[in-house]
């Protein structure tokens, strides 16, 4: 396969003033000048900092690569390095294709020129040709929903109708490479489902995307190959979902286990106290990845402080996208009872075949019924996440078939078939 | 420093193809430290014209829509100017007028003078005023100051609009085909204003001390570029000396070319013409060295 994106020991040092200051004054820059030159200071000192650090990587035509990594691991030089914004330090990269970049939606949109100006205007600086945009014009309008609009000012715009117009122009872009940042943080959850369901169309179609996002579940789903850079490094080179985890596990800490200080953020009252959350496999051991075919326990320890009130564990799941697959309780007769005080742990087991593939994240919390609503006594959100792995031995809903099974769950049903002639 | 080159390569069966039904022209982009020596890569300009273009037409479409008076600006800021030069310095101090009528010969040599001050500011701030675009998209970036020097041309074509009666008036038409020299002085304006409007723009980047710096400088340049009088009427060896000034030229050749002035002393304007394009070239050196680290600092 061809090699779309190469880069060789990619490195980015950055003065640290420079990250600070903004700018500083020409007054500053000449009484240094001056002292250094009658010798009154020596040579200013400045701090370093290698923003990126000897990156070296391959991505494959038509591969989507996605970059996580915590607020400054060098996620962004990356992309500026690779999108020619600013330059490397030091190394070398090449990039074979015409590449487009996205860094975010509607740069250089005007406020004082209409929506079809900035339509051209937007369009001209992502790198489309004014003959392409005149092509994609109908289309981009109508993608974008407004119509109507399109000779107003985009300052009397409503922010939803101006990201709906810059997100369908750059929706337009058809380049060979795409590098994306962030571009999902905005707009709301309708806008980025739309977002991702066309990287998803850009993907199938063979193009080469780069993709750098906080948002695990989009990388876990949309990618399938992820970095983790940690202080300018590549830390982990992968499958999505797996590095994904790793993260999730190493760095940020939501895992498939938490006990003790892990849970300084659950919430608690005076009658019930989480003590543990973790994620087992059917030999009780702490697992973080799942085969899809198997049952997954999802363990919560808590504390009764208080008798007297009837509580009982509930679960809620969501799926890669963030969509909640479902919610569970126990409603065994023995919680219809005050539980005494005491520690407790109750575990939930969800099926084998019922998740679908990809990162799984579980609310955990201790509740009580005052019909007709639920009252949270403890609880801690995004508690634990696992990942479910597919081997794809045939056995599975999946059947023979190896591209992607979309919806929320993935039952393994019972067909019956009655040939009639 | 970045280079793009095309490749032609012939389609290898099977491949998924972006533009099909043609043989694939690829584009390889190579991405390295950047070059310790400036150098204008001129193909790549080339392939960004039509986003030069789009960036001019923004920014005249943009002030005629914002202004209330929008396209009367440029005729009555020259009008309004030349008025008062005609009253403080013709009247009042007498100031010597040449082979034409005082007024006619400031207001011929407002109307360059006012497109270069536009576009001097217009350059130097272009950075700036565009920080999104420069921190969020790559292009060269040179094509911001560039355009910010075009833009300014509308208003010396309404310029001149506002002449042509003040030429009937007073019988100054153009003496023959040294009008047709006249763009080569609009020219040596551009390029002047570039040039320092790219090293002021660099320095804007790093240092926001331009916006301050460009007042007095815009206020003094007309009085030492022969704005309200005839260069050729004062001593000659002061001649030379404000020939240094590109301005001078500009201002000397434009009248000539235009309204029938008196020829210049094409010594002087040689001198007034290499010190433009110096400045041209040492702003570009300027701008390409400090290129690479505006996406960092600005």
């Amino acid at each position: 396969m061809a090699v779309a994106i190469t880069a060789d020991g990619l490195s980015k040092r950055y003065r640290i003033g420079e990250l600070h200051a903004a700018y500083g004054t020409l007054r500053e820059s000449m009484t240094h000048a001056t002292r250094r030159l009658f010798g009154r200071e020596r040579r200013h000192h400045y701090e370093y900092l290698w923003a990126l650090d000897d990156v070296s990587l391959q991505v494959d035509e038509g591969e989507v690569l996605g970059v996580i990594g915590r607020n400054g691991a060098g996620k962004s030089t990356l992309l500026k390095i690779l999108t020619r914004i600013t330059t490397p330090t030091s190394g070398r990269a090449e990039i074979r294709g015409r590449v487009g970049s996205l860094l975010e939606v509607g740069t250089g949109f005007h406020p004082e020129l209409t929506g079809r100006e900035n339509v051209y205007l937007n369009g001209s600086i992502l790198g489309m040709r004014r003959r392409e945009i005149t092509q994609k014009l109908s289309d981009i309008v109508e993608f974008s929903g407004v119509e109507k609009f399109m000779d107003t000012p985009v300052k009397r715009y409503s922010s939803g109708m101006y990201v709906r117009l810059a997100f369908s122009v750059a929706a337009h872009l058809e380049p060979e490479i795409l590098l994306v940042d962030e571009v999902l943080a905005v707009g709301d959850a309708e806008f980025q489902k739309r977002c991702l369901g066309r990287m998803e169309d850009l993907s199938e179609s063979g193009r080469t995307v780069v993709f750098v996002s906080h948002q695990m579940q989009a990388i876990a789903q949309l990618c399938d190959r992820a970095i983790l850079l940690r202080d300018g490094r590549v830390e982990r080179d992968g499958p999505g979902g797996e590095v994904v985890a790793h993260y999730l596990q190493e760095v940020v800490g939501s895992a498939s286990s938490r006990v003790g200080a892990d849970l300084e953020s659950a919430f608690g009252d005076d009658l019930v106290r989480l003590r543990s959350v973790r994620v087992v496999g059917e030999d009780g051991a702490v697992v973080n990845a799942v085969d899809v075919r198997r049952p997954v326990g999802i363990e919560i320890g808590f504390a009764v402080l208080t008798a007297g009130n009837p509580v009982f564990p509930k679960i809620k799941v969501y799926d890669h996208r963030g969509d909640v697959a479902f919610n569970a309780w126990d409603t065994s007769t023995r919680w219809h009872e005050p539980s005494p005080p005491g520690e407790y742990v109750a575990t939930a087991w969800i099926p084998g075949n019922l998740l679908n593939e990809g990162l799984a994240t579980v609310d955990v919390g201790v509740l009580s019924l005052h019909a007709p609503k639920l009252h949270p006594h403890a609880g801690l959100k995004g508690a634990v996440s696992f990942h479910v792995q597919d081997p794809g031995e045939g056995d599975s809903a999946r059947g023979l078939f190896t591209g992607q099974v979309k919806g929320v769950v993935r039952p393994l049903l019972e067909w019956t078939t009655e040939e009639r002639s | 420093m970045t280079e793009t080159k095309l490749e032609v390569r012939p389609r290898a069966e099977g491949e998924p193809s972006v533009a099909p039904a043609e043989e694939r022209v690829e584009r390889v982009t190579v991405i390295r430290p950047a070059s310790r020596w400036p150098h204008l890569d001129v193909s790549e300009l080339w392939h960004y014209r039509e986003l030069l273009g789009r960036f001019v037409w923004r920014d005249v479409t943009v002030r005629y829509k914002q202004t209330f008076l929008g396209i009367a600006w440029a005729i009555l800021v020259p009008l309004f100017t030349a008025a008062i030069y005609v009253i403080v310095f013709g009247r009042f101090a007498k100031f010597p007028s040449g082979n034409i009528p005082y007024p006619q010969l400031v207001l011929s040599g407002l109307i360059p003078m006012q497109y270069f001050t536009s576009s001097l500011t217009g350059s130097s701030t272009s950075l700036v005023t565009n920080l999104s675009l420069v921190t969020k998209v790559y292009f060269p970036r040179v094509l911001l100051p560039l355009a910010a020097v075009f833009v300014p041309l509308v208003d010396l074509l309404l310029g001149v609009a506002v002449l042509v009666p003040f030429m009937a008036y007073y019988h100054t038409w153009p003496g023959g085909v040294e009008v047709l020299t006249a763009p080569l002085f609009v020219g040596l304006a551009l390029v002047t204003a570039l040039g320092i409007g790219l090293v002021l723009s660099s320095l804007n980047v790093r240092y926001r001390d331009v916006p301050y710096m460009l007042p007095p400088l815009i206020a003094v340049l007309p009085l030492v570029s022969g704005v309200p009088y005839a260069i050729q009427e004062i001593p000659v060896k002061w001649q030379w000396l404000l020939s240094v000034n590109p301005m001078t030229g500009v201002i000397v050749g434009w009248r000539w070319a235009v309204v029938d002035g008196s020829a210049p002393n094409w010594g002087q304007m040689a001198v007034s013409a290499s010190v433009g394009v110096v400045l041209f070239l040492g702003g570009l050196a300027v701008f390409r060295t400090s290129e690479p680290r505006f996406a960092d600092t600005i």
